[in-house]
């Protein structure tokens, strides 16, 4: 009983996760490369993530406290973060980057800070919800990996 | 001409499983994410985040891989490169990865020669696919070289060495008629059916384009000129036994474009050489191109018109195009330059790599050369010709590469410095005058290289492509070039060669070879301002499109590149370094 009702939650989860475009489609294909040889694939892809999305943003950090603004650095290191979120199917993370650079490439400074911290603050939200996903998953024991949101 | 068991076989058996896939991706994420889908697709995976690492392992045992994954932007190393490398080199198929959409960049990848460009993230259907790719390259391959073979063995027997002229000939001309019906090289090796008739159980030979078989490739291109250089001519002159018309043809096509790719370093190369101030038109000498080692003299087959033209530094430029080639794919977009004005001297300098022949300036010689020769001949490796050669000197990039110019011609001043960091020597194909990069619109092969056309106005158009098309001459002429967008040649910015310094030379070249230059884009090539006369027919790079009718490639590539590495690149990098312009009449951008 309990498991199910694990399984349910967690399926909630992730329901409002895409739902509230957390994550899109791409998720659902990291779930689908899960299998009983893999079982852990998603998280593992995820802590990956994690950990170099935090050197990204440190050095994304870094460079937005340089004076002046050196836009092709921030591009150069925006591109890749963006690059990472969308492996993952970090649809917000992804959709703030992508206005990050086009601030950079107007070379708004102000933009840049703006969205950067908007970028942080999905960053941060997303993280915590994928977190408690994977927590309760990991309870719930295995269930069917992948499915699609309607 | 060494013969290489056919590859199909290896695939034979299971394929595509156990397909071996190298995977490159700085980014982590992506990467575990790609090597899991390879590996459910049940391939067989390497992985690694350094482009160097990957060009080393693919080095290492040339058998080892069937297929490159890259991700464009790398830290290290700009996945175009990688891309160019891999594809001169070895001959693998290329497929290109990046979140960035942008058609251009697409289009760039494409031109550099990917198989293919995915959109991150990737799929899973997407990478089921892939194996495609080796299929259709090894099934080109095999038909090129089953044709190859299976002419030669009729050749063979009806022809010795000495008469062979004649023999070949006839077989020549009986294979081609057979061939005719076949697609043109334009077309894609795969349209033709037919690989049939000849080979049916014959074991498909691939022919090895090696530097004395190149060698005598270029010798006979220069002898019939750049336009008039057909397979089958070039077949004839060149005697020898177990060679097809399409391995002459494919190799045409894969020397052409790397002309082109030639002519963009090469004028960038002009440029530097202008640059450096350099009086002789031998800009040519760019010393860039000392990579490229030998500068083509360019022979009397082109019209150069300008004696003093030499520009590539007789011979320096040449010098780099051997080596070149490999350098060039560093990013040394100055080899590209070479452009290959003269075809044939590329061809020389692709087989004498080191060599550096005097810029035949003095007459009309085409410096291009320098690299794009042996670059050329990597290309032509993707059409299933392999081409021996390979560059002198190993994909160093061009800084390393030697001067070989000894710039015996005239070109003293050229720098056989390595301005041009590329050894691209700058093939100022001026067609008609010496550095011409042989823009020449034809793009026969469909490669869209345009060699040699003679007349340098023509030519421009070819040479812009080559070098241009390839981000490589972007790379160095990024700088330039983007600033110039358009086929004017910011003479300054264009070439950014890293090294040139001697941009000023570059310019003279880039005067003259302004008019043929009409593609091409002084940008890149016209270091230094020093070409005044280069903006003048600096015809943005566009021009090529035309020339090149069938080569969509090329031009294309070209009007692409153009903007982003020099406009035109044939044009305004000559146009810098004809600056100094002897007088050549550089480029008459013919069309």
């Amino acid at each position: 009983m309990d498991k199910i009702h694990s399984r349910r939650q967690v399926a909630a989860i992730k329901h409002s996760l895409f739902d509230q475009g957390y994550l899109d489609e791409q998720f659902i294909q990291l779930e689908e490369l899960q299998d009983d040889a893999n079982p852990n694939f998603v998280e593992e892809i995820v802590t990956l993530y994690y950990r170099d999305s935090s050197r990204l943003i440190s050095n994304l950090d870094h460079t937005l406290e340089r004076n002046p603004l050196d836009f092709n650095k921030l591009d150069t290191i925006m591109h890749q973060f963006k690059g990472s979120s969308s492996s993952i199917g970090a649809k917000k993370v992804k959709a703030e980057c992508t206005l990050f650079r086009e601030y950079c490439r107007t070379r708004n400074g102000e933009g840049c800070r703006r969205s950067f911290q908007q970028m942080k603050k999905e960053y941060a939200t997303l993280r915590k919800k994928l977190e408690t996903y994977f927590q309760l998953a990991r309870q719930a024991g295995p269930q069917e990996t992948a499915f699609r949101p309607k | 001409m060494t013969v290489v068991e056919d590859r199909m076989d290896e695939l034979r058996d299971e394929f595509p499983i156990g397909m071996r896939v190298l995977a490159v991706d700085d980014d982590s994420t992506c990467l575990m994410i790609l090597e899991t889908m390879l590996r459910r697709c049940q391939y067989h995976v390497t992985t690694t985040k350094n482009a160097k690492t990957a060009l080393t392992l693919l080095r290492g045992n040339e058998n080892r891989f069937d297929l490159v994954i890259s991700d464009v932007q790398m830290p290290d190393m700009d996945g175009f490169k990688l891309l160019e490398l891999v594809g001169l080199e070895m001959d693998l198929p290329v497929i290109m990865m990046s979140v960035n959409d942008d058609p251009k960049m697409v289009m760039k990848g494409i031109t550099h020669g990917a198989c293919d460009y995915l959109l991150k993230p990737v799929r899973l259907k997407e990478v089921q696919n892939i194996w495609q790719h080796v299929v259709r390259r090894r099934t080109s391959d095999s038909k090129e070289r089953s044709k190859s073979s299976n002419q030669d063995k009729a050749n063979t027997d009806s022809n010795e060495r000495g008469s062979v002229a004649t023999g070949n000939s006839d077989q020549n001309v009986k294979s081609s008629r057979k061939r005719k019906d076949e697609s043109d090289y334009d077309n894609d090796e795969q349209e033709n059916g037919h690989d049939n008739e000849e080979s049916s159980c014959h074991k498909k030979a691939r022919v090895v384009w090696t530097v004395d078989l190149h060698q005598k490739f270029v010798n006979a291109v220069d002898q019939l000129g750049f336009d008039k250089a057909v397979p089958k001519k070039i077949l004839d002159l060149m005697n020898v036994e177990k060679l097809t018309r399409e391995n002459v043809a494919s190799h045409l096509q894969k020397f052409r474009l790397y002309l082109k790719r030639r002519s963009c370093a090469v004028n960038r190369e002009a440029n530097m050489a202008a640059a450096l101030g350099t009086t002789d038109s031998s800009f040519l000498t760019m010393g860039s191109l000392s990579g490229v080692g030998h500068l083509q003299s360019l022979t009397g087959a082109q019209h150069f018109h300008n004696n003093t033209f030499r520009p590539f530094g007789s011979g320096g430029m040449a010098g780099r195009l051997n080596t070149s080639f490999g350098v060039n794919l560093h990013g040394l977009p100055t080899s590209e330059i070479l452009h290959l004005g003269h075809a044939h001297n590329f061809h020389k300098s692709i087989h004498e790599p080191l060599k550096f022949q005097q810029a035949i300036i003095g007459g009309n010689q085409n410096v291009i050369q320098g690299m794009p020769m042996s670059t050329g001949l990597d290309q032509f490796q993707r059409k299933g010709v392999n081409i021996g050669v390979r560059p002198i000197q190993s994909i160093s990039p061009f800084l390393d590469v030697q001067p070989n110019f000894s710039l015996s011609n005239k070109l003293p001043d050229l720098m056989p410095k390595s301005t041009m960091g590329c050894s691209a020597s700058p093939v100022l194909d001026v067609s008609n005058n010496a550095l011409v990069l042989k823009a020449d619109g034809e793009n026969t092969q469909g490669g869209g290289l345009i060699f040699g056309q003679t007349s340098l106005a023509s030519q421009n158009s070819q040479f812009s492509m080559p070098l241009l098309d390839q981000g490589r001459c972007s790379d160095i002429w990024s700088n330039t070039v983007q600033s110039s967008g358009t086929n004017s040649y910011p003479p300054t910015e264009t070439f950014q060669w890293r090294n040139l310094s001697g941009a000023s030379s570059i310019t003279s070249l880039s005067n003259q070879s302004l008019d043929s230059l009409k593609d091409m884009h002084s940008q890149g090539v016209l270091f230094a301002n020093n070409s005044g006369q280069i903006s003048n027919s600096v015809v943005p790079f566009q021009g090529w499109d035309d020339n090149n009718d069938d080569s969509s490639f090329p031009s294309t590539i070209f009007g692409n590149s153009v903007d982003s590495l020099i406009d035109t690149d044939g044009h305004t990098s000559i146009n810098s370094i004809y600056n100094k312009n002897t007088d050549f009449s550089f480029f008459e951008l013919r069309d």
